[in-house]
């Protein structure tokens, strides 16, 4: 089998899927050409991540790394969830195949580049230190 | 509730009668072909009796048929065998199709790196290649053509007499990896001008890890394998006797069941095609009316290939895509990119190859849930929404 049981399950039950419609934020990241995209909008209190959904275009992993991105950021403050690592989205879902690792990535940006977007709309709130300035998908080695 | 398997492009299930046929020399006769005593020659006759079916099913005489491992094995031969006889002459210059498949492709790449000069023709948006660019490709040094006989994606039969004519004409040889066309299509090597050919068991209901190489009488064969006088020295290593008897008789099974097996499959696939392109940009890729009667290759805009597949495969329907994903490589099929297919679309394919074990309930349930799938996909893909909120151009 090429994916774990707990993939599968992500994939074919997708965590917080959907849209948020007030959004406080939305980051997307990715590209048709590569053949993923993934968009997460979140709802942000007093600086808590009260709500996160996403919508993904991409391959079975695609779809679960978002899934299980977003349940592991869901309710968690700001400062930790920016902490989210690929590779802990990798092991909450007991691996990946080697080229499936890219979605975890994607997954971790995705999640950064929402918050990127939460502070850009919010210039009187301190951006914290683990903030990235920006997520390029032209970094990613991916395509090449 | 049955399986739909309809992924008969990428292997078969094994007849019954090629699984009877084979039966005596998995067991009992178990000889090895090269043995002086009766075992032995009960195996070489059984070898005998299969090189002549095969050689029938081709038009073939069955002195111009070696058996070897498969259809990639016998593509690898041929064109270092093309290769080779041209390089005794100097000519080092070959003609391929940008939509072959990766056995062709990656002997190709390796040739080049030899330093051969490789000329690979377009397939255009309808995946045929043009006889008359093939003819303005061909130089003083051409030493082969290989061009598929029928696309393993999407099904589109290749011009291969009129290829095969220009060819002859030019003074060139010419190979064609008729994989997906053995026992599919009349196949007549002499009166095609083809000088070899490949073909590959288990796509006609015969057993994996076997196939076979036609070489014209007189096309000295290049040999991958020594170390015996197996297969008149052009491939050692002891007969696979169960595998070949297996192969010709699905083979003669297949020709024989031809043309009335064609009429159902073909029938199956129009209905499915029927429906599935009722779903909103959807686009067929390749042209069914010229092509493999069972080969349906379509693109879903906003959906990814791999994903698809495997919300069938829980629906009970095994299918094929040429998305990235189920590729292993980063990059779409490169046959659907040769058609001139958009990344983003071409990531969007089903390949749906049907063989006469499919049923009209098979065809049933692919039209039911086909598009569910897609529309399921459609609702979480951030591409789909941005098609129909305009922010994205629908490209079909």
């Amino acid at each position: 089998m090429l994916y774990s049981e707990k993939v599968m399950d992500h994939f074919r039950n997708p965590r917080n899927l959907g849209t948020i419609d007030n959004a406080d934020a939305i980051g997307e990241v990715g590209n048709a050409k590569c053949g993923d995209i993934m968009k997460m909008y979140l709802k942000i209190e007093n600086g808590i991540i009260t709500d996160v959904k996403f919508n993904t275009f991409g391959c079975g992993s695609a779809i679960a790394t978002s899934s299980m991105a977003t349940e592991m950021i869901k309710g968690k403050p700001i400062e930790e969830a920016l902490q989210l690592s690929n590779r802990a989205v990798v092991e909450a879902l007991d691996g990946l195949p080697a080229h499936k690792i890219h979605c975890s990535v994607l997954a971790e940006e995705a999640v950064k580049a929402a918050l990127i977007d939460y502070y850009a709309h919010h210039p009187e709130l301190e951006k914290p230190a683990a903030l990235p300035e920006a997520i390029h998908c032209e970094d990613c080695a991916h395509c090449g | 509730m049955n399986h739909v398997y309809a992924d008969n492009a990428a292997t078969t299930a094994l007849s019954d009668t090629a699984f009877n046929a084979m039966l005596p020399y998995l067991k009992e006769q178990f000889g090895n072909p090269s043995s002086l005593y009766m075992a032995g020659q009960k195996a070489q006759e059984a070898l005998y009796q299969a090189r002549e079916t095969v050689a029938r099913c081709l038009h073939a005489d069955p002195k111009e048929i070696t058996f070897t491992s498969g259809g990639s094995e016998a593509d690898n031969q041929a064109i270092l065998t093309g290769a080779f006889l041209g390089a005794q002459k100097g000519k080092k210059h070959l003609i391929s199709s940008a939509f072959e498949h990766h056995a062709v492709l990656h002997t190709l790449k390796k040739l080049e790196k030899q330093g051969f000069e490789v000329t690979l023709l377009p397939v255009h948006e309808d995946g045929f290649v043009r006889v008359d660019e093939l003819r303005e490709a061909i130089r003083e040094d051409t030493a082969l053509v290989t061009v598929m006989f029928a696309n393993n994606e999407i099904g589109t039969i290749q011009p291969i007499a009129e290829i095969g004519a220009v060819c002859r004409e030019k003074g060139v040889l010419f190979h064609t990896d008729a994989v997906q066309a053995a026992g599919h299509v009349p196949i007549d090597v002499q009166a095609m001008g083809i000088d070899l050919l490949s073909l590959s068991a288990h796509k006609f209901h015969g057993p994996k890890g076997v196939g076979a190489l036609y070489a014209k009488k007189g096309v000295r064969l290049f040999t991958l394998i020594e170390g015996g006088a197996q297969e008149r020295g052009k491939r050692a290593g002891t007969e696979n006797v169960p595998g070949i008897v297996g192969m010709a008789a699905a083979l003669e099974e297949a020709c024989a069941g031809m043309e009335k097996n064609n009429l159902s499959i073909k029938g199956l696939r129009d209905r499915i095609a029927a429906q599935l392109t009722k779903i909103p940009h959807s686009k067929i890729n390749g042209v069914p009316e010229r092509g493999l009667a069972g080969t349906l290759n379509m693109c879903f805009e906003g959906v990814e290939g791999e994903s698809l597949l495997l919300l069938l495969d829980d629906r009970g329907i095994s299918a094929s895509s040429g998305s990235a994903c189920t590729s292993g490589s980063l990059d779409p099929s490169h046959v659907l990119l040769a058609l001139g297919l958009p990344h983003e679309v071409a990531h969007g394919s089903l390949r749906l190859s049907l063989s006469a074990y499919n049923t009209e309930e098979d065809a049933r349930r692919i039209i039911e849930h086909v598009p569910q799938v897609v529309a399921y996909l459609r609702e979480m893909s951030p591409v789909w929404k941005d098609l129909e909120e305009g922010k994205r151009k629908h490209v079909i």
